[in-house]
Parts: structure tokens; sequence; C-alpha cells
């Protein structure tokens, strides 16, 4: 019995360890092992947003890209402003051509949603666009009549002429493939200064400088438009073929202005077009109040489950609540060091794994029991006990971390977080049951069959 | 049943809608006078709902940004009361049907892996009725265990406003898990009873086998719902009905696999030998 000794004290003192662990590395602030859980939004506060990505402007073959600097343009927006730890991942619901592409963000701490959302939607969509040529005939026309109008003098009719356009200047153009996921950078340049005031030199990558010289090369003599969030700013005249992949936009800036243009360009422009369909937010008194409320019941119910359990099952159950003990501490250090992200949902799927950790223990202890009754020695009928006692612990637990598998894949982050600390909950506990419920109650049987030590070893009320 | 009387109520993580939470720092203005307010802002219907002693509860259906500020803008009515926002969730319908589908997917998708795994683990006890049959059986009680909680949420959901969000999914998929739990030590009992060959009835093992393991199945049955009663309790109010739901369905769960998986069992065989 002495190795099960040894060993039982080797898993009691690891079980402390882990325990001492959770406990400096949650609360000191200066132990080199400071390391707090990392809680979720609900429990922290923050918001959670869930923008779709409108992919129909870009072909199929380019969304997964497209998709990927969309997260990077966006990351780095938030990163600006001094987001801590934000998450920023892209998700495709759906498949093939029916898919959606998706954009969530997570932004813990920011409470303001206002705040939030001017963060992200301040990186402007920049697009290049070429005329339309049906509308620009239409336009010819329409400017001839109000110059032949205004010459003639009949300044009224001029102005109810220009009233009636039936477009605008930015129905003109038709959209090109050249659009802000080509751009390299953005300059500020005060080249031309005294003429027209400062001005935005743009950029392109190869590929969008290759798209560029196309277009200009096609288009001599027309204007290009280009429009920053739909509206036109420029549209300067297409003089030569550029190859270079370098454009100015000059004319209406000041100084401020373009200043700011090139940093939010720089910054990223957007690749496609977004849209935010689903928002969160949650405070952080009200994070606070769960996460208080949440720890709480844990300790409750755990507190609970122990007097149960040494009242009915006396020594033994001590034994279980040991292990149980251990087998928090264990759970709890896992959970920082994967590090799994608690919310409140994963609060509760803990706790329900205390349940099903006694649950183990509990078809242990009515397995030692029979086999007591069927006369055994204490020592054998512990050990039977264990070994017939577990094929059942593991095909019931399976069923359960089955559930806990597809919740994991169903849900939303909320979900997941339960799905994770429930299934991770039940593994542990399979371990904890088993071994180490095991090998302290295996240290500490008794050879010989004593009254005393078949009341401490029994369980339920006397018969 | 309950379900075809009242009708789910679907809360906005299906539905779509918006949800948001203040409290006044200071005062809280009457109702009536929000009310009247919100009615300007045209959002379509929506529900004011006092909370605690200084909070609102106003659900309408999902904001786009501009609206939400109008919305904020309003509350202060002009600048004389401030408030904290405690909670805003505002879900597009899309997002809502897609959470809705997936659900289903899921459930179904649980309770096909069940049968699979039942039937696989309890392959060498076909004798004298086979593991299908098992997993039959186990997935009776389970459909059972799930019915009665969305029947008793669709009344609570007429009476009292209980809403059916993804946490409340989650339980249900919990519950199939935990009860299944309990369902598969009875029958590893009777398969343990067959195997040693206890008694020539089937029926006698099965009787056997539940008496054996009655004590077991109320003792875990027990703890668990210590732990979870705590957690409702105790609990936030965020998981209060998650709590709620999985007490019911762990009881409910116990209780099928000892009333109604087990009989079952004894019912099937005596059709199979009945006609063999």
């Amino acid at each position: 019995m002495s190795k099960y000794r040894i060993l039982a004290l080797i898993l009691i003192s690891f079980g402390l360890l882990a325990g001492y662990f959770c406990w400096s590395s949650e609360v000191d602030e200066d132990s080199r092992f400071y390391r707090p859980f990392k809680l979720g939004l609900d429990l922290k506060g923050g918001s959670h947003l869930i923008y779709e990505a409108d992919t129909s402007v870009v072909d199929s073959e380019e969304i997964s890209d497209a998709m990927i600097s969309l997260r990077e343009v966006l990351e780095r927006r938030i990163n600006v402003f001094g987001v801590a730890e934000p998450l920023v991942q892209t998700e495709r619901v759906g498949v093939g051509a029916e898919a959606s592409h998706r954009l969530v963000i997570e932004l813990p701490g920011v409470t303001d949603i206002d705040e939030a959302l001017k963060m992200i939607n301040q990186t402007p969509l920049l697009e290049f666009k070429i005329e339309d040529p049906d509308k620009r005939d239409e336009f010819l026309d329409f400017f001839e009549e109000l110059n032949v109008k205004m010459e003639a003098g009949e300044w009224q009719e001029a102005e109810a002429l220009a009233d009636s356009r039936g477009f605008t200047e930015e129905e003109m153009y038709l959209a090109t493939d050249l659009t802000g996921r080509y751009l390299k950078r953005a300059d500020l340049s005060f080249a031309n200064q005294a003429l027209s005031g400062p001005s935005v030199t743009l950029e392109f990558d190869s590929e969008g400088a290759e798209i560029f010289a196309n277009l200009t090369q096609d288009h001599i003599d027309e204007t290009i438009g280009i429009f920053l969030d739909g509206e036109l700013i420029s549209a300067p005249v297409v003089r030569d073929e550029i190859r270079d992949g370098k454009a100015e936009i000059t004319g209406q800036f000041t100084v401020e202005e373009a200043r700011e243009l090139v940093r939010n360009l720089n910054l990223g422009a957007l690749p496609v077009p977004i849209e935010l369909i689903s928002i969160q937010t949650i405070g952080a008194t009200l994070g606070e109040t769960v996460l208080e409320q949440g720890i709480k019941a844990a300790l409750i119910g755990f507190i609970l489950v122990i007097i149960f359990m040494i009242f009915y099952y006396r020594l033994p159950g001590l034994v279980a609540s040991i292990s149980l003990l251990i087998y928090v501490a264990l759970v709890l250090s896992f959970f920082k060091l994967i590090p799994v992200t608690l919310t409140a949902a994963g609060i509760a799927g803990f706790i329900l794994s205390i349940g099903i950790a006694i649950d183990g223990n509990v078809l242990i202890f009515s397995r030692i029991k029979e086999e007591m009754k069927a006369g055994k020695k204490i020592s054998e009928a512990v050990a039977d006990g264990f070994s017939r006692a577990w094929p059942s612990i593991r095909d019931s637990n399976l069923s359960s971390i089955i559930s806990a598998i597809i919740l994991f894949w169903f849900g939303t982050s909320l979900i997941k977080g339960f799905a994770l600390t429930f299934g991770l909950g039940i593994i542990i506990s399979m371990f904890s049951a088993v071994v180490v419920s095991r090998t302290i109650l295996l240290a500490i049987s008794p050879k010989h069959k004593k009254p005393v030590s078949v009341f401490l070893f029994g369980s339920g009320f006397s018969r | 049943m309950a379900i075809f009387v009242w009708g789910l109520n679907l809360g906005i993580d299906f539905k779509g809608g918006s949800i948001l939470e203040i409290e006044y720092i200071n005062k809280r203005p009457e109702v009536e006078i929000i009310s009247q307010d919100l009615e300007t802002l045209s959002l379509g219907t929506f529900n004011l709902q006092p909370t605690g002693e200084l909070g609102y509860l106003i659900r309408t259906r999902d904001l786009s940004e501009v609206e939400k500020e109008n919305l904020d803008n309003l509350l202060t009515l002009e600048g004389q009361f401030e408030f904290v926002e405690k909670r805003y969730t505002s879900i597009g319908p899309a997002i809502g049907q897609e959470l809705a589908r997936r659900g289903v997917i899921a459930i179904l998708l649980v309770v096909a892996l069940i049968i699979l795994f039942i039937a696989f683990v309890f392959r060498h006890v076909s004798r004298p009725v086979s593991s299908w049959r098992y997993g039959l059986v186990a997935i009776i009680a389970l459909v059972h265990d799930i019915i009665i909680p969305i029947g008793l949420f669709s009344f609570l959901g007429y009476w009292r406003g209980a809403e059916i969000d993804a946490l409340f999914l989650t339980a249900l998929l919990a519950i199939l898990g935990l009860s299944v739990n309990d369902t598969i030590v009875i029958f590893d009992r009777i398969r343990e009873n067959l195997r040693n060959r206890i008694s020539p009835h089937f029926t006698e093992t099965v009787g056997i086998s539940l008496e054996e393991t009655i004590s077991r199945t109320i003792n875990t049955s027990l703890t668990t719902l210590f732990v979870l009663l705590s957690l409702l309790f105790f609990g936030g109010e965020t998981t209060k009905d998650f709590a709620l739901v999985l007490s019911l369905g762990m009881v409910i769960g116990t209780y099928s696999s000892i009333f109604l998986a087990a009989p079952l069992l004894v019912l099937f065989e005596g059709r199979a030998s009945r006609r063999s």
C-alpha cells in the first residue's frame, strides 16, 4: 500500500500547488506568475459587433484575400485607439456562392457604442471610377443647353434647368476594379501649394498600378472620378497613360483636411464595403455584478456538494471532497494556462461540471459499497469498485462530451465558452474521479476488516 | 402540447430586434412621458419596461446606428436626465434566423450521434434486445426530456414574457448530454447483468438493474441539482433562466431514465420475443 500513499501525497501536493498557482496568479500582481483569468465581454464589459462584407464587388477567388486585408485594416484602425486585446475575426457562414462573409469585432472595455462605431466607420472607402459614356453624352448635351441659356441671359430658365438636372455628378461614373485595396500608401504633398494648395499623392501596389495603367490608357482625355466613401472628391482629366501607379489628388483641401485624409488612407482603405448587422454592448458594472454572482453561486454549490458527500458517504465522501478540491484547482489552472475566456455561460458550464465530477465519484462509491456487501476486503472492494465502475463513467461522460463538442461547433462565442468549460471540466473530472480518488482511497484503506473501517467506508444509512 | 397552445416566445437572438437597458442616475422619468416620446421616433412597436428603481428596459426592432443615437438623445429628455447604458443589443433578422437554423441542426446532430454512440457501445448485448433498440429508447427518453422544458417555457413565455434565447438552446443541448448520462448508467448495469446471466428473464434483469442503480442515480442527480440550484438562486440574472431549464431538465432526465427508458426496453423485448 505504501506506493499508493506516496502517489497520493504526490497528487495532493500537486493539487495544492495548482491551487496556489491559481491564487497567486489571480490576486498578487507582483508575483511573476501574474496571469489573471481572461474574462469574456459579458463579464468585463465591452462591445461585440458583427459586420457583413458585401463581397459581390469582388471576384470569388479574391474574396478570401479581400477578407484578410479587411481584417488587417480594421485591426490597425482599432489599434490606433489603444483598445486592450481587441478581437477582429473573419467568419464565413454558409457555403459556395451564397456564403456570407462576416467580420466579428470584439472590443473589451469599450462600452460607449458610438465611440466604437466611429472608430470603425472612419475608415474611408476609396474608389476610382470611369465615366459612363452614355451618361457623359447626356451630360454634355445638358451642359450645352445650360450654356446656351446662360449666354442668352435667361437666368431663371437656366436655374430651373440646373435644378431639374436628373442625375448627380456621382451617377455619371461607372465603378472599376480599382479601389483602396490596391493602395500602397498615401502621402501629403506641398509640391503645388502655390497653385492649388496641399495635395494627396497616392501610390498603388504593383497590381493596382497595372489596373491604373490600363484605365488611364483606355480613357485618355476623359476624367477619372475619385470617390471617397461614395462622394466624388476629385475628377482629374487623364492626359496620358500612367504607368508608375502614382496619382495625385489636388484641389479642395485645407492642410488639415489633406493631412486627415492621408492618415485615414494610410491606416487602411476598406477593400470591401461593410454593413453592421449585429451589435451588443455590456456595461462594465453589469459585467462585474454577473461575475460576482457567478463566483458566489459556484462557491455555494461547491460547499453544498461537499457537505452532502461527507454526510452520505462518510470517509469516501471526504476523499471525494479532497479530490474535488484538487479537481477545481486543476480545472482553474487549465483555464489560466490555455487560456480560456470566461463568460457568464462559461462559469455556468464550470459549475455544471462540478456536478459531473461528483457523478463519477458517486458511481465508484456505490460500487464499492456493493463489493463490500458482497463480503470482500476493503482494499479489494475499493479496487474492484473502481474497475467495475469505469465503463459506466467512461460511456456516460463521453456522451456529455459529444454534446459539448456539438455546442462548441454550433455556438456564438458566448456558447462556445460554455461548451469549452463544460467539456474540459468533464474530461478533467474523469481524471480526478478515477485517478485521484482511487489513489487516495487505496492509500488509506486498511488491510483488515474492522467494524470502524466498515462504518467509515460504508455509505448510506445503516440497514 | 403547450407549444401549440402558446407558441414559442422567441427572443431577439432568434428573431432579431434590439434591447436597450439603461439606468438613470438620479431620477427616473415617468413611463408615460418616455412612451409618448418614443412614439415620435417611429420605431414601430416597442416595449418599455421599468426595472428596479431607476432603470428601463426598452425593446424594439433592430436599430440602425443613427436610430440608436436618436434614441439615446431622446432618453435624456433634452438633457434633463442623465443615464448610464447598462447593455445594448441589436441583432439583424438574418442572423437570428441563422442561429435558429443552426440550433435545430445541432439538436438533431446530438440526437443522431447519441443513437449511434449507444448502439455502438452496447453492441455486445444484442440479445434479447438489439442494440439499436437501446439507442432508440434512449432517444425517446431524451426527446421527452427536451419537450417538457420547451413546453414549460412556452407557457412561461406567454405568461411572464420569458424568452427563448441562445442560452436556452445551450441549456437544451446540455440537458441532452446529461440525461443520456443517467440513461447510460442504467443501461450499463443492465448490460453487465445480462452478461452475467443473473436471471433468465429479461424483465427481471432489468428490474434488478434498476434497483441496484437507483440510489446512485438519485444521488448523482441530487448533487448536480445542488449545484444547479445554487446557480439558480445565487447566480446572476443572465443565467437564471438557464439554470432553471437545466434544473428542470435534470430532474425530468432522471425521472425519464428510470421510469421511461427501462420500461420501454422491457416493452420492446416483449414484442421482439413474441415475434420470434
